[in-house]
């Protein structure tokens, strides 16, 4: 007996019994969608988390001037003038695992064009600050190293800005705007964010060479803070590591002294995000499971009452010279194909579903492929097992009863 | 001397129902050689379903020996037995057991179906010859709800027939059908006896016993009688004879 000709058999007994066929079917169907449209939607949520952090760069790293005590006062960290740019420039040459590191200096003040006038704040950056908060220009092009070194007057502009300074459309590149009496040439517009988490709007911005701020406007000779990227979210904390120690040496810090400065990472809020959306999934996947076990049973039950209700035809295949085995290889391959059809239907509806969700309630999905092979597997081995039983009763049955079977 | 193609020698078979022994065989000899048209009769209680399980293979005695074709079945596993009843058997039953929803020739089929030395196009090929013998080319693709009991029969003897076996073995093969119904099997049987087919039909009714050319009569678990029949009545005639019903 031939495998090809067992499949024939199972194919035409299945083929005689089509709802019933179908009803056990969806068991398994349902099973298997609801696994796969269930991690589709928890992997969907745990991406857009994790989008979201890294919109605001998931790998970036915060340095600000740290508490100090000053003759037992303790002074706010505004005040403090500990980050300089020779620590810049030292956190350039001597890490491996930091990957853009960018000064922030930072004023606030009413930038006037022609008529208009809006309040924002100023930005003093290096160009590694767009890579750093994922930020991208959209029209113009970022200054260089050399408008760095120049102190150049030259600026770009979030869209807020953009919208507020130049109403009718102008396109704002080339032209130039006023800030606190300093003429700014804009060379640059950023693409729209939108707001971040906290409500605030990342668009309200306008970017210029760090060294422009300090000499220029607020004739300062120290950094406000630095912003970094790991060179990946894992290496976090290696540099994190690396850039305390870079900064101890460099501000000459003995072993027992606190560190002059604070460092802080997105990592903690990613961790979290993604630890509460794991167990969500973890979650969604063991009532899909259960759904999945509930479906095998139906299998288990169907082929059983199945077994019973062809005791004449498993005696009349046994006289004509079916054994045992034959019989065995029959039901299993019976409760296979359902199991393994309804496998396949259910991925399809379950994709349909996630499709649908995304669709219709605006959840972020993500079909995984391991889900779809992971939910095969399980309904394929769901088939054999709870298959298994039933035809092995039907293997064992004798033919001389089953094909007097009443 | 014809070929012989079973032999049983002293067949016994005790079965053990609720704690007693029943002797369901007490002894059973005899020998049937190619091309004959068996009869096997008694009543209910006579043994005869137990000599049929046995001779069919399906059961073995519990002592005694079965010789079908040459080879011995006692000693064969449960396996063995099943492919020696797909190779050597041709069964048909009494409530014809065709696949339900399953065409005539599917059905047919069947059989080859369990033996992997037959391809697809040969199966067909064979199955549509089996039907072609019982008078049924013209209904290879009618499902088995569709057909009469006369017809569902004769599907079951092209199925009997198809892994062209040395011995059709018959149980009350005309039990559920009506007398005309009954005397065209019967027609049929003979046909394939007067083209050399053993046969062997078990039956409790004694009237079938002149169209055998052989009649084997148990009781109690012995042989009472074995007379040879060497003008069997034509089942043909009678059949011509019966009125057709309107």
């Amino acid at each position: 007996m031939n495998i090809a000709n067992l499949m024939k058999i199972a194919l035409k007994a299945l083929n005689n019994n089509k709802m019933r066929c179908f009803l056990t079917m969806l068991g398994i169907i349902i099973g298997v969608a609801s696994v796969i449209t269930m991690l589709a939607i928890g992997q969907g949520s745990k991406d857009s988390i994790k989008s979201q952090i890294s919109e605001m760069g998931s790998n970036m790293i915060m340095i600000h001037p740290g508490n100090m005590q000053r003759g037992g006062v303790r002074q706010s960290s505004d005040d403090m003038q500990t980050l300089r740019v020779e620590d810049y420039e030292a956190l350039q040459s001597q890490t491996s695992y930091v990957d853009a590191i960018s000064p922030s200096v930072n004023s606030a003040g009413q930038f006037i064009n022609g008529n208009n006038n809006y309040p924002s704040s100023i930005y003093g950056v290096a160009p590694d600050y767009l890579d750093i908060r994922k930020v991208k220009v959209q029209d113009g092009e970022m200054f260089t190293e050399q408008d760095i070194r120049s102190a150049a007057k030259v600026c770009l502009l979030g869209k807020t800005v953009v919208d507020n300074l130049f109403g009718d459309g102008d396109s704002p590149i080339g032209k130039v705007i006023r800030f606190n009496k300093i003429p700014f040439t804009v060379i640059g517009t950023l693409e729209p964010k939108g707001s971040n988490s906290m409500g605030q709007d990342q668009d309200d911005v306008v970017l210029v060479p760090y060294t422009t701020v300090m000499k220029r406007i607020l004739a300062i000779d120290y950094i406000q803070s630095l912003f970094c990227s790991a060179l990946s979210e894992d290496m976090t904390d290696r540099a994190i590591d690396e850039i305390t120690e870079v900064l101890r040496t460099n501000h000459k810090l003995k072993d027992g002294e606190d560190d002059d400065f604070t460092i802080r990472s997105q990592q903690e809020l990613s961790e979290m995000m993604n630890s509460t959306s794991d167990m969500m999934t973890v979650l969604l996947a063991c009532i899909a499971g259960i759904s999945l076990l509930v479906g095998g049973i139906g299998i288990m039950n169907i082929m059983y009452v199945s077994v019973t209700e062809r005791t004449r035809e498993i005696g009349l295949r046994m006289s004509i010279g079916a054994r045992g085995r034959d019989i065995l290889a029959q039901f299993l391959i019976e409760a296979i194909i359902i199991s393994v059809t309804g496998g396949v239907l259910g991925v399809i509806l379950g994709s349909l579903a996630s499709w649908l969700v995304n669709l219709i309630a605006h959840w972020p999905v993500s079909i995984q492929i391991y889900s779809v092979i992971l939910s095969f597997v399980v309904c394929t081995v769901t088939g054999v097992f709870f298959g298994w039983y039933p035809a092995k009763k039907a293997a064992n049955l004798d033919p001389i009863e089953a094909i007097r079977y009443e | 001397m014809k070929r012989e193609i079973i032999k049983v020698s002293d067949l016994r078979r005790e079965f053990i129902v609720g704690g007693e022994r029943v002797k369901a065989l007490r002894g059973v000899s005899f020998s049937i050689y190619e091309g004959e048209f068996v009869t096997i009769m008694g009543t209910s209680g006579s043994g005869k379903s137990t000599l049929l399980n046995i001779l069919g293979c399906l059961d073995t005695p519990t002592s005694g020996e079965y010789v079908l074709d040459g080879t011995s079945v006692r000693e064969m596993s449960k396996n063995a037995r099943a492919m020696f009843r797909n190779r050597k058997i041709g069964f048909v039953f009494q409530n014809y057991n065709l696949l339900p929803k399953t065409t005539a020739i599917e059905n047919v089929e069947l059989p080859l179906l369990y033996n992997s030395s037959v391809n697809a196009s040969e199966r067909r090929e064979k199955a549509i010859a089996a039907l072609k013998a019982v008078e049924l080319g013209d209904r290879l693709m009618h499902k088995s709800n569709q057909m009469s009991g006369g017809q569902q029969q004769r599907v079951a003897i092209a199925r009997a027939l198809v892994n062209d076996p040395v011995l059709i073995l018959a149980d009350e093969a005309t039990g559920n059908l009506d007398t005309r119904t009954s005397y065209s099997i019967l027609v049929l049987f003979q046909q394939l006896y007067a083209r050399g087919r053993t046969i062997i039909f078990v039956t409790h009714n004694p009237d079938l016993a002149a169209y055998s050319s052989r009649n084997i009569v148990l009781r109690d678990g012995k042989v009472v009688s074995d007379t040879l029949n060497p003008n069997p009545a034509s089942a043909k005639e009678m059949y011509d004879s019966l009125p057709v019903p309107d």
